[in-house]
């Protein structure tokens, strides 16, 4: 099954004839994902590594029926694009752009909420479902199909711990980056709960970073509704006070934010929170041995 | 990106905030000619980017023109938490009744805009909201109509402000609150916001953040970055596009993403180290970008040992590969340097540092254990 992405997805690419856009659709369409359309305001008409390039999102989704948008332009024309595609109906939108301002995020957050789409990001790396579909940045190889879903705000970090469960035997269901910015249109919230009403996911690996009350918020809801076990992870236990650690998200503001807050909570709701990205690796293997 | 107190005096001016607006003085004669332009009592104020400017000795009283060159002499060059004060602002010195605190930020966790306000002025407001939340009362703003007049009036009344002071705070509240949206900020405060003797609002001290991905729609308001407060290899790595972050230890990092870049700073700690920076070369890097981490890095004298921790996605290991090659022909590295590559063209990268003569290893965590080792034993 995995969640949001599989083979039933029909992909549109937006800002498909740009430098990142056209590499990522060719790794795209190279790892299977099922790429249906682009769009570019301007060169329709074309097409990109044999994709069909149209000028709106209004007739991409006329022609070709895409059910998800992948979003790869640049910050300034970013919301723009990700309110287009929410407009033509399109249910599932992918924003990998960073750099956007964050009350411009927020009004599309809530724009894009009342319309009923989900979005994923922005400043995030996208998701895979092993074996089934790509629509992200990541490289696909490190990843294998198999029972464990993951979370995450980061992007080189979730590589990190694909890439150990890969190496230790253990596949993945589906790997969400949700994104590190301030606001994000999918919280850890929503993808555990997705997770939990997969059949095909068995654990769950959720990693968070300074920053925020997000993890918090997570693991109240692990601990009332999520059956399935969780293992956890923390960026930034190192990381000063009052200073943005990349992310615009991962920041430690009024004292607040912190890991230590972040671990202590995680583990009041009974999540094992690794201190190695490669530890996850072994705290999964016992949690689904204890299955 | 922080504003001076007194740049965002001047913003805050301009949406009709009344701010107690002061003179700028460089020289402690600078700020005798601006008390004598004052003619009153005056309040010297250190502008720097530190907070607890008061508790350092920063901001003091100076009865005279006299009196204010002597305290601005003491201020300025004064080092509050790591900055050198350079400027300081002269301002009158208000009698004022009561103090309010009025602030506007980002509530991730309402993922709203809120507009807080409190009747424990003057103080920090963080100290206030752990300890005393129930003193602040806050609104959140509309996504889409904004921060409405009864809102504003909500607040004044759960304050206890009399009904004649209402209308005067809502305004203040709502222009606030305009600047906030309009400047793309992520504060702005007015702490204190005081009622003076004769009954009137008046902002004594105002603080303005911005939200740096913002500054693409103002470039106006980028131009008053004020690269004195910058640290000059904070500064460079900007210029660069790369984010870093300068800490105290001897572990040199360059890293790419910054989940990746914050654990490998904690690996380093794991294993008993200390990180010397944060360090993201960000996605895509260039072979310029990774010399100029490279540069950054090499530049910090405590640095003993350096770590470069690549996991591509965007990232291609031949570009980083090659990158560090150019950078080593450019920048003399005299300390130890440990190699962790993985990712995309991963094996290409490897060949081209181990024909060189580096070493390549696997994982982060021999990689955080090795660079930890190397810079123990220098």
């Amino acid at each position: 099954m995995a969640i949001l992405v599989d083979t039933s997805t029909r992909l549109l690419v937006q800002g498909i004839t740009g430098r990142e856009g056209s590499f990522h659709t060719q790794q795209m369409l190279e790892y299977g994902t099922n790429i249906v359309a682009g769009v570019t305001p301007g060169p329709g008409g074309r097409e990109v590594h044999g994709v069909p390039v149209f000028n709106t999102v209004a007739e991409a989704v006329a022609a070709t029926q895409p059910n998800a948008s992948f979003v790869a332009v640049p910050a300034p024309f970013a919301p723009d694009a990700i309110l287009e595609a929410a407009e033509a109906g399109i249910p599932l939108i992918i924003c990998i752009t960073e750099g956007i301002p964050v009350l411009e995020t927020l009004q599309v957050y809530h724009a894009v909420r009342e319309r009923g789409v989900r979005l994923i990001g922005p400043n995030c790396p996208g998701l895979i479902s092993p074996g089934k579909a790509k629509v992200g940045i990541m490289p696909g190889f490190i990843h294998t199909p198999g029972p464990v879903g993951i979370v995450s705000r980061s992007g080189t970090l979730t590589y990190e711990v694909v890439w150990a469960l890969t190496r230790a035997g253990i596949g993945q269901s589906t790997a969400v980056g949700i994104g590190g910015d301030p606001i994000i249109g999918t919280s850890f919230i929503e993808v555990l709960e997705l997770f939990q009403n997969d059949p095909e996911t068995r654990a769950i690996v959720l990693i968070g970073e300074i920053g925020g009350a997000d993890e918090e918020a997570a693991a109240a809801y692990i601990r009332q509704h999520v059956t399935k076990p969780v293992v956890g992870f923390i960026a930034g236990r190192t990381a000063p006070p009052g200073r943005r650690m990349g992310h615009a998200g991962a920041i430690i503001s009024g004292g607040r934010g912190t890991a230590a807050e972040k671990i202590a909570a995680l583990e009041a709701a009974d999540v094992p929170v690794a201190e190695r990205p490669a530890q996850v690796a072994d705290l999964i293997r016992r949690v689904l041995e204890g299955v | 990106m922080d504003l001076h107190e007194y740049q965002a005096a001047e913003l805050l001016t301009r949406y009709g905030i009344p701010v107690n607006r002061g003179i700028l003085a460089r020289t402690p004669e600078e700020a005798r000619a601006a008390a004598q332009q004052l003619g009153s009592r005056v309040v010297v104020k250190a502008q720097v980017h530190a907070g607890g400017r008061g508790k350092a000795g920063g901001i003091r009283l100076a009865d005279d023109p006299a009196q204010a060159e002597a305290v601005a002499r003491q201020i300025l060059g004064m080092d509050i938490r790591g900055r050198i004060v350079r400027k300081v602002l002269v301002a009158p010195a208000v009698a004022f009744e009561r103090e309010y605190y009025l602030g506007v930020v980002l509530d991730r966790d309402a993922r709203r805009v809120a507009v807080m306000a409190s009747s424990a002025g003057g103080v920090d407001i963080e100290e206030v909201a752990r300890e005393r939340p129930e003193a602040i009362v806050r609104e959140h703003a509309d996504p889409c109509l904004g921060f409405q007049d009864f809102q504003a009036r909500r607040l004044a009344f759960r304050l206890g402000i009399e009904p004649d002071l209402v209308r005067g705070f809502a305004a203040l509240a709502r222009q606030l609150y305009q600047a906030y949206v309009d400047c793309d900020a992520s504060l702005a405060e007015i702490n204190p916001l005081v009622l003076t003797s004769d009954r009137t609002w008046l902002a004594l001290d105002t603080k303005v953040v911005l939200d740096d991905n913002g500054l693409i729609r103002h470039p106006d308001l980028a131009e008053l970055r004020d690269p004195e407060e910058e640290d000059p290899l904070e500064r460079e790595a900007r210029l660069a596009g790369i984010s870093f972050v300068r800490l105290n230890g001897t572990v040199g990092c360059i890293v790419n993403g910054a989940g990746l870049s914050m654990a490998t700073m904690d690996a380093i700690k794991l294993y008993g180290g200390e990180p010397a920076n944060f360090l993201d070369i960000g996605g895509g890097a260039s072979v310029q970008r990774v010399a100029a981490a490279l540069r950054l890095v090499v530049a910090d004298p405590n640095v003993r040992a350096i770590l470069v921790n690549i996991f591509g996605g965007i990232t291609r290991g031949d570009v980083v590969a090659q990158g560090l090659l150019e950078a080593l022909r450019q920048v003399e590295v005299r300390v130890p340097m440990v190699i962790r590559l993985v990712g995309t063209r991963q094996e290409e990268g490897r060949r081209l540092l181990e024909e060189a003569g580096l070493t390549v290893v696997d994982t982060m965590e021999e990689a955080a254990q090795r660079a930890v080792a190397a810079a123990q034993s220098q």
